[in-house]
């Protein structure tokens, strides 16, 4: 910190309450190194002891953190003040497109019941049972999974899609990108089952590949590219009649 | 959700947009270049009625205007308006058959 007198301050507005809340204003001492978590926990531990957020592993794996900050969704514990503050002002809101709870802590129960939705799960086979199996990772399979697979369930890129917006019953990325991950696992059962589950106007053919999501994604990926790729594998399998 | 319909609905868009791109570009070409020196609507006519190619094209154009046109503006009418699955198709056969009557319409006094 700087010495007393000199030190920076940021000038903080947070949401408080639900849909039917107000903006609270809050300063806070700017530090080296400073995350936007750092932010928000100072407040709650120094400042305000009511306001509620959620965060769990503070390092970027657990996907529990993620808030709007400065109008873009953002995983709060991996974004430094430094970069994203607008002359020492932040603005936090809770997640776009979810139900707020209290003030930035967000319902997330929509998000994960449309992975169920999408049937995003691994479909066992009988083969399994007789051993590993073998998938070469230099297939072209494993590559689409592995480019896929690093999701942590954050909720930024449902955040920061506007298809969700405007049609709720849509599948979303996060959930399309995990079926495509499926889809492109060898040994997954029903790969078919997934194409079904995600063809539709709720599911990928709603995408218009904004890619909102992508450019928002905190770990890199690209579920526009997932999703375009169920588009083309759903087409395949028409065409095949399996679909 | 019926995924069969909007499976085959992204077919037929993207199918339709494939025979689009070409057929604009020729439509685009064609009419700069053949109104450089200046041409009456009589003149037109008799090279249209002259070469059954254009009739041809343009009938091909129509059909694909009309089913991508349509399929865009369902989009288009389930997102941004109240309308859900039934209202917007309606509207889109609606505007498909509009297409279609005008453009043949169109393509008949050319031909």
């Amino acid at each position: 910190m700087a010495a007393a007198g000199t030190e920076k301050l940021l000038k903080v507005d947070i949401w408080r309450g639900d849909d039917d809340g107000y903006y609270q204003s809050f300063t806070v001492p700017h530090e080296t190194s400073q995350t936007i978590l750092d932010v928000v926990t100072y407040i709650q531990r120094k400042l305000d002891a009511t306001l509620s957020y959620r965060f769990a592993c503070r390092v970027g794996m657990c996907g529990s953190c993620a808030m709007t900050v400065n109008g873009r969704p953002r995983w709060t514990c991996r974004t430094h003040v430094d970069s994203v503050a607008e002359d020492g002002y932040i603005k936090i809101d809770p997640l776009r497109n979810f139900p707020r709870v209290k003030d930035l802590a967000v319902d997330m129960t929509v998000f994960f019941d449309k992975w169920r939705d999408a049937k995003a799960r691994f479909v066992p086979s009988e083969a399994d049972l007789d051993g590993f199996a073998q998938v070469d990772p230099d297939s072209r399979e494993r590559k689409e999974a592995s480019a896929a697979i690093e999701c942590i369930g954050c909720g930024i890129c449902y955040a920061a899609c506007d298809l969700v917006s405007w049609n709720p019953d849509y599948l979303g990325p996060a959930a399309l990108n995990r079926a495509w991950t499926l889809v492109n696992d060898v040994r997954d059962a029903d790969p078919n089952g997934h194409l079904k589950a995600v063809a539709g106007d709720a599911g990928c053919h709603a995408c218009h590949s904004q890619q909102g999501c992508t450019s928002h994604c905190p770990k890199s990926l690209s579920p526009t590219a997932s999703i375009a790729g169920l588009k083309r594998k759903s087409f395949a399998a028409l065409l095949k009649g399996a679909l | 959700m019926s995924g069969r319909l909007e499976l085959w609905l992204f077919v037929l868009q993207r199918l339709s947009a494939m025979v689009l791109a070409p057929l604009v570009l020729i439509h685009l070409v064609t009419m700069i270049y053949a109104v450089q020196g200046g041409l009456s609507a009589a003149e037109i006519l008799s090279r249209t009625q002259a070469n059954a190619i254009w009739p041809v094209l343009y009938g091909l154009f129509i059909v694909a205007v009309a089913i991508h046109g349509a399929i865009g503006l369902r989009s288009i009418l389930r997102e941004m308006t109240p309308l859900r699955d039934k209202g917007a198709g309606a509207v889109a056969v609606a505007f498909c058959a509009l297409v279609l009557i005008l453009g043949y319409r169109a393509v008949g006094a050319i031909a």
